[in-house]
């Protein structure tokens, strides 16, 4: 008897739980937070306008690696934990576009238009690989996006590489960690049709430039073939009883996810100005995926909203606090928040009911 | 299965298919030995170092796979508990065996609490636990700098500036612990040959396989692996699925603390902000070197797994220097094949559950269908 009113008590406060957890608690404290940091801020002395412009950068640098998040997420391939291996194929683009010669805007076509090769035999590898393990998706993305960047760190002493602005100078031989981009695509979706007004300064063109990918992406999720990705996401069985080759779209899904992240990470360079490399990857999946969810994604769900939602939380989050911290109690604790905030989102999307794959 | 016609080449590449990894690893030992130049007795010196100092750690990994959790990515958890209790142990100036055997003592509860907070998690996270305590590695080093970087010194007494970051609070990046370096090795450590052996260390680990070995005949452990094989047959039996998924990981994260305590006075420094970052990748690629899987792992798989992984580990830039000129190769490389290997595994693992299930279905099929034709 006593064992029955435990459960009937552990059910309705399970359901309490249930339901603040549908209203979304953790996003309301993330919103709430960041709305109290842009009030906060006048008073440390941090101007309002330099403070939305750094949000909006931030947001505009950081999109399209968070939007590559939705494909995969919508196949049922859970939340891309891979995002490395696709940053890869961007990183080689970037590196063998300025390698070839071209500068400025054209070498940013050349990027992307180098690295969709290698991103789609990524993805092609990365997708045929997710096949094989329906189910623990996520886990061996993870490792798999460490192996391949891992590898790359080997590449890209190896490579022969030999342009000055990007080698080591005085071997001839390997890449450099990190190289400034100016005389190359430095900026060059930010400048153009760059509006300034007074402090506030708005980075048009990489603005137009997600819209363009975003609106690309949400029409394609509403063709035939978008609208069968979804079904895959949402119920494997019936997509496949309703005559769905369920492996070809998460192929598909994941090829586009990589690619995603390949053109991501060119325009998250052009807007930051320098190429990273080595180790740089590996720290690129998590504020990606943790942006996302915050933007009220779960792991097989995933809108163009939940994209832009997220990332101007998450960015604003990670640019406002260390102002506003550190004027207000001279104590910059924004690396700590920012790790505990976007980690414990993951943890809370996993830990959810529903399930992550199928 | 096919037990009856299994012929002797069929059966060498059930081996070789079974044991992929630890074959691989001595296939690129041997290669890089001759390259390496290093003496026997460097080396065997050097494989016993890590040997006392990795080994506890990774014996902390076997029991959340007996329990069915899989490779427990959460004993980075264990290791700050451990570092906590150094820090502490530190400013105290207690030093030698006194300050390790204090420090373990003082890692015990806040393992305890860690363990309980991350068993609870991954007990909302069924079917998924190694991502998410994978994650739960990442949030609590949050958390810990939160302790470490802020509140140490402020809230948590802090006395010596040798500790004490310059401005009043938090700690510094590399703690000193030169005066418990080998404290715990340096017991009636013995030279054989040039090699020295530290027999003390040796011994608590071999104490800790047969607690181990005796933990898996109690009804804890039984309960444990039954967990593991199947939970709805094991909660239909009685057992506390639960409680007993969260014992499992408690213990290894408890575990993993008294193995980090080991591991630093073996090193004698410790950084306070990444020493334990990195650990738990290494332990689990070593336990997978040695031949387990996320599913089956022995003691036998810690001793070659610590042996092969770190012979490749003392290799690999020398080996890298000699093939490409480049030391800091071999390092890239070393750290590839850890991240390797661990795909490799969790693929190995994956397509294998699949194959059952498939074959369970098949299974089922058949006999659908011998009751049909009934």
């Amino acid at each position: 008897m006593s064992e029955y009113v435990n459960e009937s008590n552990r059910t309705l406060s399970k359901r309490v739980i249930e339901a603040l957890k549908e209203f979304g608690l953790p996003r309301m404290i993330i919103a709430a937070f960041l709305l109290l940091m842009f009030i906060v801020a006048p008073f440390t002395g941090a101007n309002f306008w330099t403070q939305i412009t750094n949000v909006i950068n931030r947001f505009s640098w950081n999109a399209v690696l968070v939007l590559a998040m939705v494909p995969m997420v919508h196949s049922g391939c859970g939340l891309n934990f891979g995002l490395p291996v696709g940053i890869i194929a961007g990183l080689l683009g970037a590196t063998l576009s300025i390698e070839w010669g071209f500068t400025g805007p054209l070498s940013f076509v050349m990027a992307i238009l180098i690295a969709t090769p290698f991103a789609l035999l990524f993805g092609l590898a990365y997708g045929w690989l997710l096949n094989k393990i329906k189910g623990g998706e996520m886990m061996i993305a993870t490792y798999v996006g460490f192996s391949v960047v891992s590898f790359f760190c080997m590449m890209w002493l190896v490579l022969p590489y030999r342009k000055p602005d990007m080698a080591w100078g005085f071997e001839g031989t390997g890449l450099r960690t990190t190289f400034p981009i100016d005389k190359y695509y430095g900026g060059v979706l930010s400048n153009f049709l760059r509006i300034e007004i007074g402090r506030l300064v708005i980075p048009t063109g990489a603005l137009l430039f997600f819209a363009l990918l975003a609106l690309a992406i949400w029409a394609f999720l509403h063709t035939k073939t978008g609208t069968a990705m979804t079904a895959v996401g949402s119920n494997a069985t019936f997509a496949r009883a309703a005559g769905i080759n369920v492996d070809k779209i998460r192929m598909l899904s994941v090829v586009m996810s990589t690619w995603l992240a390949a053109v991501g990470i060119l325009v998250y360079e052009q807007g930051f100005g320098f190429v990273q490399l080595y180790n740089a990857p590996f720290n690129m999946a998590l504020p990606a995926v943790s942006a996302i969810l915050i933007g009220g994604a779960t792991a097989n769900k995933a809108s163009i909203t939940n994209v832009i939602i997220g990332t101007i939380l998450f960015q604003g989050m990670v640019t406002m606090t260390p102002t506003v911290m550190n004027g207000l109690i001279n104590l910059d604790i924004s690396e700590v928040l920012r790790v505990v905030v976007s980690n414990g989102m993951i943890l809370y999307a996993l830990t959810r009911k529903s399930e992550v794959t199928r | 299965m096919n037990g009856k016609n299994t012929s002797a080449p069929r059966k060498a590449l059930n081996f070789l298919s079974n044991n992929a990894v630890p074959v691989m690893f001595i296939i690129i030992i041997a290669i890089c030995l001759p390259m390496s130049g290093f003496s026997t007795t460097f080396l065997l010196n050097e494989i016993m170092t890590r040997l006392s100092r990795n080994a506890f750690l990774i014996l902390s990994l076997l029991i959340p796979i007996m329990a069915g959790m899989g490779l427990n990515f959460g004993m980075t958890l264990g290791a700050m508990a451990a570092e906590i209790a150094l820090i502490l142990t530190s400013d105290w100036q207690i030093w030698g065996i006194p300050g390790i055997v204090l420090a373990m003592i003082m890692s015990i509860p806040i393992s305890i609490l860690l363990g309980l907070l991350c068993g609870k998690i991954l007990n909302a996270a069924k079917g998924r636990e190694m991502i998410t305590s994978y994650i739960i590695s990442f949030f609590m080093n949050g958390v810990y700098q939160l302790v470490v970087l802020y509140m140490m010194g402020s809230i948590i007494p802090i006395v010596h500036t040798t500790i004490k970051l310059p401005r009043g609070y938090g700690v510094r990046a590399s703690v000193d612990l030169t005066r418990i370096r080998k404290a715990l090795d340096n017991v009636l450590s013995i030279n054989i040959g040039g090699v020295i052996v530290p027999v003390v260390t040796l011994l608590i680990i071999a104490l800790m396989c047969l607690i181990i070995v005796w933990f898996r005949r109690t009804k804890l452990g039984q309960d444990m692996r039954a967990v593991g094989q199947d939970m709805e047959v094991a909660r239909a039996a009685g057992i506390d699925v639960e409680g007993t998924r969260i014992i499992s990981i408690v213990i290894s994260t408890v575990l993993a603390g008294i193995g980090m305590v080991i591991y630093l006075q073996n090193m004698g420094d410790m950084a306070t902000y990444s020493s334990h970052s990195q650990i738990g990748m290494f332990c689990i690629a070593a336990l997978l070197v040695g031949g387990a899987s996320v599913d089956k792992a022995s003691i036998g798989n810690v001793f070659l797994g610590v042996i092969l992984f770190h012979t490749m580990f003392i290799l690999a830039p020398k080996a890298g220097a000699v093939i490409a000129g480049n030391e800091v190769i071999g390092e890239y490389f070393r750290v590839f094949v850890s991240y390797g290997v661990i795909t490799v595994a969790l693929v190995m693992y994956e397509t294998k559950k699949r194959r059952a299930k498939a074959g369970m279905g098949a299974q089922l099929a058949a006999a659908q269908r011998e009751g049909d034709k009934r």
